[in-house]
């Protein structure tokens, strides 16, 4: 199948200082490198997640494909077309095709626009001015489970899930093949998260667009994607599908973030490993493979030659960087564990998917919710 | 004073009437701002309704005797020349006002403009019109404008165009300010995405986020640019006399002073109803709408 | 911390060389000959083929500019065809007079401004505070010349207390011509200083540790003068240095309604008599002492407050 979406060796890199200051203080290089060498595709209504810790590189990646962030080198092409170097209006036919939800969900909205100027903006913005703007705000209002009256409010006066609604409901406006999704479940309540992510599974289903999804929850992943890449530093240090992932990470890495998210089942036995330290600077890059400065099965050759990414034998697929990649047995009863909380995974049934979702986010987290009434006053609305 | 608290978020419902409504209350509860709009509008209206309200012509010398004492024919005195104070008093606003909003109502479109181009615009260009800002606040202000007068002379048109220029800077950095912040929040970045052009954002996202405070800002320049009119023509540098002008008036005055202490006292009026009211009026529109910048008294 | 101050420096340089710049093109964008327009109406043949030789008149203008740079850099303003005298000498002449005034006037508006605006920050409901309140915006408002005005009248004709006019020789007679011209200017100011160091003054008695001082009982007249004031006096720095151009301003009024010698009674006289080299030069002086006092009050509040070096 042919990719939607095609990252070659993506470089980004921010400056830092000036470059006056940089001489002043004795910087040799005032800029660091927030992405170095990702390449990754997309298939058609595929779902991809990147995880990583904060300022691993994901969001920026997501606002390079977008264009509000230019790269250094690297091609990324949507549908065989190359877009990166396109300019302006260039690329405003390929931005039809695509849409961010941003993970400042009333911050990305513009304060002074209503709902319904807000959820026709993508129309005025590509000159479709043909279509009857209050039909349209009004269809992707119900698309997204909000009543029709939402179409006077402000951004303010939206809730954190009523907010992030509008954003999924602005993205579907033009009908994209290709949502990126920042942080989808950030800053909401967990209960309103499961609401959420069950839109979006089900518009998926509906659509067929394809999502590209930046989190670091790791339950989202798991119920949402079918492939997943890890980031450490701006690099992919795992790449493969999700299941297999979950099943057999072969990364340190990947295997101490799997084993940091909480565990549904209270009876699980807990295994995890502890990441050591802060993440280095990227000012700073530790050298040969960069996760050493916290890996309990660094050597020697760890601290000097950088591992170049190798496919696992039994997938082609998934692929590593790390000179001693974690064996099948290390990961034993993580794997026990997994099969245990997951039930109807290997199905992966899409309504299967939604309804896994329902009740790994939405039942299992929302008892908080019941506990403190004031959560759940927040989203009168929603709660249909 | 909570009544500014919970009527702020009042104000913030959007509505444009409300908001309206909600302004009007608000000042009606500040004394201070009761004070500014009677005195606004007593000297706006009076210089509006001008020739209706005067008593004598004034402009012709000798209506009455030479520095006459206030009396029921002539309610501010007379100048050295004869002249009816009080209708020349009355008269005189006119030109003050028009000064005021025809260079603020330009100095706020350039400012805006050139603002919003910083901050929208590149690096270099920003820069480089920070700096132009920066020189022109260096040079004093009244000196700058003497400077600009001596090489276009004196007239009206001059006196706006000196002190439309003295107030840009201060607009456009305000504005420069707000439009870089701006330009990093999200919203920007989401229209962006959806491959808006700059124009559009520009217009549609940023301005109308930019000019509420800024017509704040103006209006409270009012009075001060009522001072640098009556100022330079007190110097004989704005209109010339005879037109009656408030500068002008106080500056006769000024000459007589030895003479009689009545035209200085009667021409210093007017300035200082005019400043004092839009003081009042900028200090009670600023409390309401920005709260945050509210100097406790 | 000395990277701030070498990037403030050279901003302050590049400004003073951008007003240079912006002046020359001033002359050049006058319809005329420059060499007309800078000498004024009643130049010779003679003195514009001078001046013609002198600036370069013929040349291109980057060479021109490169002329007035270096003169300038000599300490050249130029030269005053009515006086027969360079520009430089005529300014600095009248620039001590001006600089007197508004040192006195800012310094007695500091003084009482100060303790004003303390005393206003402890006392915050009281009636006084509120009529004071008033007043401090009514003396902001209130022009600085219809205030020389007034002050003329009161206390120079009517009561005869004080001196009208000019500068006065000697210290004791000098000190007393200055009363009324310092008050008009000065008393602005009081209104500014004292709002501004009171309403810093609420923030910073309200942070934590002022709380934490007054809980261990020291007084708070001493709370005031020794912990918070240091903090509340920062913004004045700050406007100080931006003010001495509103001061040049009003000093220009001042020294006109007072017919004091100095540098606000040269250029108006400059201009009611086209002596353009004149006009030029006062220019130049005092934005030169504008760049050099804010470059200064800025490095002083960075020096007392790390916080202020970040935006520059």
């Amino acid at each position: 199948m042919s990719a939607l979406l095609r990252v070659e060796d993506l470089r980004v890199c921010f400056r830092m200082m000036g470059p006056l200051k940089a001489l002043a203080t004795g910087t040799k290089s005032p800029f660091i490198e927030a992405v170095c060498g990702v390449s990754f595709e997309i298939r058609k209504g595929e779902t991809l997640a990147l995880v990583g810790e904060s300022g691993s590189g994901k969001s920026t990646i997501a606002r390079t494909i977008i264009g509000l962030q230019r790269a250094v080198s690297g091609s990324i092409s949507f549908d065989g077309q190359e877009i990166e170097e396109l300019s302006g209006t260039e690329r405003k036919p390929y931005l039809r095709r695509m849409a961010m939800v941003f993970q400042d969900h009333v911050g990305s909205l513009s304060p002074r626009l209503t709902v319904r100027s807000l959820l026709t903006e993508p129309f005025r913005i590509h000159g479709l001015k043909d279509r009857d703007v209050g039909g349209e705000a009004e269809r992707l209002l119900r698309m997204v489970g909000l009543p029709a009256d939402f179409a006077r409010r402000y951004p303010h006066q939206l809730s954190g899930g009523q907010a992030r609604r509008v954003g999924i409901a602005r993205a579907l406006a033009l009908n994209p093949d290709l949502i990126i999704a920042d942080e989808p479940t950030a800053g909401l309540d967990v209960s309103v998260q499961g609401e959420v992510l069950n839109l979006l599974a089900r518009l998926q289903d509906e659509l067929g667009m394809a999502i590209l999804i930046i989190t670091h929850n790791l339950n989202v992943v798991r119920h949402m994607t079918d492939r997943m890449a890890i980031m450490y530093l701006g690099r992919f240090i795992e790449v493969g599908s999700t299941e297999r992932i979950f099943e057999h990470p072969r990364h340190p890495y990947t295997k101490a973030l799997l084993a940091a998210n909480p565990e549904p089942d209270p009876d699980a036995v807990l295994n995890r490993i502890e990441l050591k330290g802060e993440v280095p600077s990227l000012m700073r890059r530790p050298s040969g493979c960069e996760f050493h400065t916290r890996c309990q099965y660094a050597q020697d050759i760890c601290t000097r030659v950088f591992p170049e990414p190798s496919a696992s034998p039994h997938d082609t697929g998934h692929s590593f960087r790390c000179h001693f990649p974690l064996e099948r047995e290390t990961v034993a009863p993580v794997q026990e564990r997994l099969g245990s909380s997951v039930g109807p995974k290997p199905a992966r049934a899409r309504h299967g998917r939604a309804y896994a979702l329902a009740t790994a986010v939405g039942t299992r987290k929302a008892r908080p919710s019941t506990e403190d009434g004031s959560l759940r006053k927040i989203s009168p609305k929603t709660k249909k | 004073m909570p009544s500014v608290e919970a009527s702020h978020s009042e104000a913030n419902e959007g509505e444009g009437l409300g908001v309206l409504r909600s302004v009007v209350q608000q000042l009606r509860n500040n004394r201070l701002g009761v004070l500014g709009v009677a005195l606004v509008i007593f000297v706006v209206a009076s210089a509006l309704f001008a020739p209706l309200i005067i008593t004598h012509d004034p402009i012709r010398i000798m209506v009455g005797p030479r520095l006459a004492a206030p009396s029921l024919d002539f309610l501010l005195g007379t100048d050295q020349l004869g002249r009816d104070t009080f209708s020349r008093t009355i008269m005189g606003g006119r030109i003050p006002l028009l000064v005021a909003f025809a260079s603020l109502g330009s100095a706020l479109a350039v400012g805006l403009l050139l603002g919003l181009i910083a901050g929208i615009g590149p690096r270099w260009l920003d820069n480089l019109l920070l700096l132009v800002f920066d020189t022109k606040r260096s040079i004093p202000s009244i000196i700058f404008a003497l400077a600009m007068i001596a090489l276009l002379g004196p007239s009206l048109a001059t006196l706006i165009f000196v002190i439309a220029i003295g107030s840009v800077p201060i607009y456009g950095r305000v504005v420069r300010t707000q439009t870089r912040a701006l330009r990093n929040s999200e919203y920007i970045a989401a229209e962006r995405s959806m491959g808006a052009s700059t124009t559009r954002i520009v217009a549609v996202h940023v301005a109308p986020n930019v000019i509420g405070p800024l017509l704040i800002l103006v209006s409270m320049d009012i009075p001060a640019v009522i001072a640098v009119e009556a100022g330079l023509s007190f110097l004989g540098m704005g209109v010339r006399p005879p037109t009656p002008d408030w500068g002008v008036i106080l500056n006769d005055g000024y000459a007589s002073i030895n003479q009689s202490p009545w035209p200085v006292i009667a021409g210093g009026i007017p300035i200082v109803l005019a400043t004092l009211g839009f003081t009042f009026l900028g200090e009670a529109l600023r409390d309401i709408f920005d709260p945050k910048l509210r100097k406790d008294l | 911390m000395w990277f701030y101050f070498l990037k403030r420096i050279v901003l302050a340089v590049a400004i003073i060389m951008i007003a240079v710049t912006l002046l020359f093109f001033m002359i050049h964008a006058v319809p005329g000959d420059p060499a007309a327009i800078l000498l004024g109406p009643r130049a010779t043949p003679e003195m514009k083929a001078q001046l013609y030789e002198q600036m370069g008149l013929d040349k291109p203008l980057v060479v021109q500019i490169a002329i007035f740079f270096g003169g300038l850099l000599q300490g050249d303003l130029g030269y005053d065809v009515f006086s027969q005298r360079p520009v430089a000498d005529i300014v600095f002449e009248q620039l001590p007079y001006t600089i007197e005034l508004i040192l006195v006037s800012i310094s007695w508006a500091v003084a009482v401004a100060v303790p004003l605006g303390c005393y206003s920050a402890m006392r915050r409901n009281s009636v006084v505070n509120q009529v004071a309140g008033v007043l401090t915006i009514a003396t902001i408002a209130i022009p600085s010349f219809v205030m020389a005005v007034y002050a003329l009248l009161i206390f120079a004709v009517i009561l005869r207390w004080l001196p009208a006019i000019g500068a006065g020789d000697g210290f004791w007679e000098g000190s007393i011509h200055l009363i009324l011209p310092a008050f008009a200017i000065g008393i602005g100011w009081v209104g500014y200083i004292s709002r501004l160091v009171r309403a810093s003054m609420l923030e910073i008695l309200g942070e934590n540790h002022i709380r934490m001082a007054r809980s261990f009982g020291i007084s708070e007249w001493h709370i005031v003068a020794h912990y918070a004031l240091p903090l509340a006096i920062l913004p004045t720095v700050t406007i100080l240095g931006v003010g001495i151009a509103s001061l040049l301003s009003s000093a220009v009024f001042i020294e006109v309604v007072f017919a004091r010698p100095g540098i606000g009674a040269l250029i108006v006289d400059a201009v009611n008599t086209r002596n353009y080299p004149i006009v030029m030069g006062t220019v130049l002086v005092t934005s030169f002492l504008v760049v050099v006092a804010t470059t200064l009050s800025d490095l002083v509040a960075a020096a007392l407050d790390p916080r202020t070096r970040e935006n520059l």
